[in-house]
């Protein structure tokens, strides 16, 4: 069922320039300061926008892997982990300069590869990533004040894998305070979003960052396990599905590694019928339509209270009328492409299997282009908390409704999920929010807002959503050795 | 020298603040160091921890919601009750690890000391471990501590007091509740901790003390999924891995064993807190 609802106006192109960005024809591994073959048959990534091949990637096999696990080791025991903490900080500094000074480059990159809209690249990923390293930077030689011993020490060598939604952000979420605290990265990019890790390779050699201290090696699922599985690394931490974190956790078991897991979720959106419904129904769309809903904190189940169920629904197919999908480079599109053909035919079978189970799915009048991955702004309604799409993580723009009648119900509902990642809250009773947030079992909650990150705000789940925190002073325990 | 003829007791598992013998109807025979029969003890079932877990999950609400300075207290309270039994834990825990009067007391005066400090952390956690965050907008942020859930203790073999409260105590101070696996060669003394825990304001289902064989419940709780976390200290060091890997079915937070048993009088920091702790979030806008 669609709505002919029409925006009041129509919108000129506003595409962003791609002439800032010089895409090689092929790319190596980043493997002690220098690009370097992969053996492996190399991988082509694709803007999802256009399903144009971009460029050609390298594989890494466990022979490289190897190779970049011991330049790690060797720069954290000649170069980085002997350097003074404060020269450490200001390698971090160089980094987080660079990654401003050449934040459209990275933006549009980004776009290009992940199929996000640039605004979103623009204004929030990249200025963050930025803002990761800046802060982190601080740290590194004061890591003795930050309550975690008198004398924390770094655990090695850090094997990290990330996801595809935050290409670079997951990247600085995990480089900064791994360098910040002394130990040495082999990073494995996402096997559809690796451009942006390649750059960031060129900028920390624009910053001199001694050889091995950063290390990428791109592939896909195998070369992630290498690097999990690789003898040589202390501290393993991955952002990614529930499934494979499981399967991470499996394999480090009954080694000394250290593990913290970011994973999946299904957030609930908790809207009280003394919420300022026009705020709300903004932070219902920021909370499940940023970033194509790639967001594994995402707002997906929207818990209505029921008094005013037909009046949010109603503003918001009024408000997602006006969304934008469309060309990512587009400085006005809303919702960008779908980052895979894989991640689309996910999204469209758990909608059909909501539409099989008996939810109302409604979905705006808009275009999709004709080539690309696209999905468009989807909410159903009539949904029972037994329906997948109320229990399965879609990871993308579909949004699953749900009533309540008390708070405790509320909480309930919000809480009957293996996921504990994150919740948002809509009231303006402070009390209240003050409650149901201490209630939830979810490891970031906003109030009155949604989907806002920053390196000062610890990040991370309950339950099933993992384990281990990343920004703020907790996310440093992450990569060190407490001596308390 | 009375020639009374002393009133034995049944060891039995404590399980939702009440006492009952196995559902298997299982018993072992406990021997002191010397190899002296003390006691046929419950040897605990699946069903057993099944149902532990499902006091343990009933009790945390109302555990994890009390106030710190309530759970302090209660702490305490057991380190009170304790200190009444003093006599009757030396015994046992001499029976138990064969050590001399004076080391026995040692023992059991470390164990008491610990529930004190232990019973001081709970106000304090909050402080130490939380955070104002200066996000970069108009947003008051900040984060607590909070406790994960329900706990699996696989409790040390050789310690079985001073090591049994070392493992549990940082469980509960953070607000978790317990299913312990007690020592399995070793167990009287926590059969008596029990006894102590129910006189002692700790609400029935906050602890759950199983006597048997860690190595036979070790994996039920494991993969149980209403289990958030579990500390293997006690664990089997042949099976400690498989236990870790079945753990990881449901994300659990995991302690890995030691390779030899700690020194349980050693100041255990914040180690054993941390683990079982998440940190929530909270942001709100300022001025919006």
């Amino acid at each position: 069922m669609t709505s002919s609802t029409r925006a009041p106006f129509e919108y000129a192109p506003a595409p962003e320039s791609r002439s800032i960005v010089t895409i090689a024809p092929s790319y190596g591994l980043f493997v002690d300061g220098e690009f370097v073959d992969g053996s492996g048959e190399p991988l082509k990534t694709v803007n999802p926008a256009t399903e144009e091949v971009l460029t050609e990637v390298a594989t890494g096999t466990s022979a490289d892997v190897d190779r970049a696990v011991r330049a790690a080791r060797k720069a954290f025991e000649k170069t980085w982990g002997p350097m003074r903490p404060a020269d450490r900080g200001k390698y971090l500094f160089r980094i987080a300069r660079l990654l401003q000074e050449r934040a459209r480059e990275f933006a549009v990159l980004e776009s290009l590869d992940n199929g996000k809209p640039i605004r979103e690249s623009r204004d929030v990923d990249v200025p963050l990533a930025a803002a990761h390293f800046f802060y982190h930077a601080g740290w590194a030689d004061k890591l003795e004040h930050a309550g975690l011993g008198p004398d924390p020490r770094p655990l090695g060598v850090a094997g990290q894998v990330i996801p595809w939604n935050f290409p670079l952000l997951m990247l600085a979420w995990k480089v900064a305070p791994a360098l910040a605290t002394g130990n040495t990265v082999v990073l494995k990019p996402a096997e559809t979003t690796p451009l942006t890790a390649l750059l960031f390779a060129e900028v920390c050699r624009q910053a001199d960052l001694p050889p091995g201290v950063v290390n990428i090696v791109t592939g896909a699922g195998e070369t992630g396990r290498a690097v999990v599985e690789h003898e040589d690394v202390d501290k393993v931490a991955f952002t990614g599905s529930t499934e494979v974190g499981r399967s991470i956790a499996r394999a480090v078991a009954g080694t000394q590694k250290k593990l913290t897991l970011e994973l999946g979720g299904k957030a609930a959106n908790i809207v009280f019928d003394d919420a300022p419904i026009d705020q709300a129904v903004e932070g219902i769309v920021q909370g499940i339509f940023f970033n194509q809903g790639h967001v594994c904190c995402a707002g997906s189940r929207l818990l209505v209270q029921e008094s005013i169920h037909d009046e949010v629904i109603a503003s918001l197919q009024r408000r997602i009328g006006t969304l934008r999908v469309g060309d990512p480079l587009d400085k006005n599109t809303d919702i960008g492409a779908i980052n895979s053909a894989e991640q689309l035919a996910r999204i469209r079978e758990l909608s059909d299997i909501g539409e099989a189970e008996g939810a109302q799915r409604w979905q705006p009048a808009c275009e999709l282009p004709e080539r690309g991955y696209w999905f468009p702004p989807t909410v159903f309604t009539d949904v029972s908390p037994a329906h997948r799409i109320a229990r399965d993580e879609v990871f993308g723009p579909v949004l699953s409704v749900l009533t309540f009648r008390t708070p405790d119900e509320a909480v309930a509902k919000a809480n009957n999920t293996t996921y504990g990642l994150s919740a948002g809250i809509w009231s303006e009773k402070g009390s209240r929010i003050l409650k149901i947030a201490d209630q939830l079992r979810a490891g970031v909650v906003w109030a009155n807002t949604f989907n806002k990150f920053d390196p000062t705000s610890p990040f991370g789940g309950y339950k099933q959503s993992g384990y281990g925190r990343e920004g703020g002073r907790h996310g440093l325990a992450a990569y060190l050795e407490s001596t308390r | 020298m009375s020639d009374r003829l002393a009133v034995r007791k049944t060891y039995k598992l404590y399980v939702g603040g009440a006492f009952p013998r196995s559902e298997s109807g299982r018993t072992y025979e406990v021997t002191d160091a010397r190899g002296h029969f003390l006691g046929n003890v419950a040897r605990a079932s699946r069903k057993d921890a099944r149902d532990a877990v499902v006091a343990a999950r009933g009790a945390f609400a109302r555990w994890s919601g009390a106030t710190a300075y309530n759970r302090g207290q209660v702490l305490y309270r057991v380190a009170e009750v304790m200190e009444g039994r003093h006599v009757q834990f030396c015994e046992e825990v001499s029976a138990a690890e064969g050590l001399s009067g004076s080391k026995a007391r040692a023992a059991v005066d470390a164990a008491i000391d610990r529930w004190v400090w232990y019973a001081g952390w709970t106000d304090k956690l909050a402080a130490v471990l939380g955070s104002a965050n200066p996000v970069a907008g108009p947003y008051f942020d900040f984060s607590l501590p909070e406790p994960s859930g329900v706990v699996a203790v696989l409790a040390p073999q050789q310690s079985s007091l001073l090591g049994l409260v070392s493992v549990l105590a940082p469980v509960l101070a953070t607000g978790n509740t317990a299913v312990v696996v007690t020592s399995a060669e070793r167990p009287i003394p926590a059969v008596t901790l029990g006894e102590v825990l129910a006189t002692s304001d700790v609400p029935g289902g906050v602890v759950n003390l199983l006597t048997g064989d860690a190595e036979e419940l070790g994996p039920w709780l494991a993969e149980h999924a209403d289990v958030d976390g579990i500390d293997l200290t006690g664990a089997p060091a042949s099976r400690a891995m498989e236990f870790e890997r079945e753990a990881a079915g449901t994300i659990k937070r995991v302690v890995r064993p030691p390779a030899t048993e700690p020194d349980w009088t050693a100041d255990p920091g914040l180690s054993r807190m941390t683990p079982f702790l998440e940190t929530k979030t909270v942001w709100h806008p300022i001025g919006i």
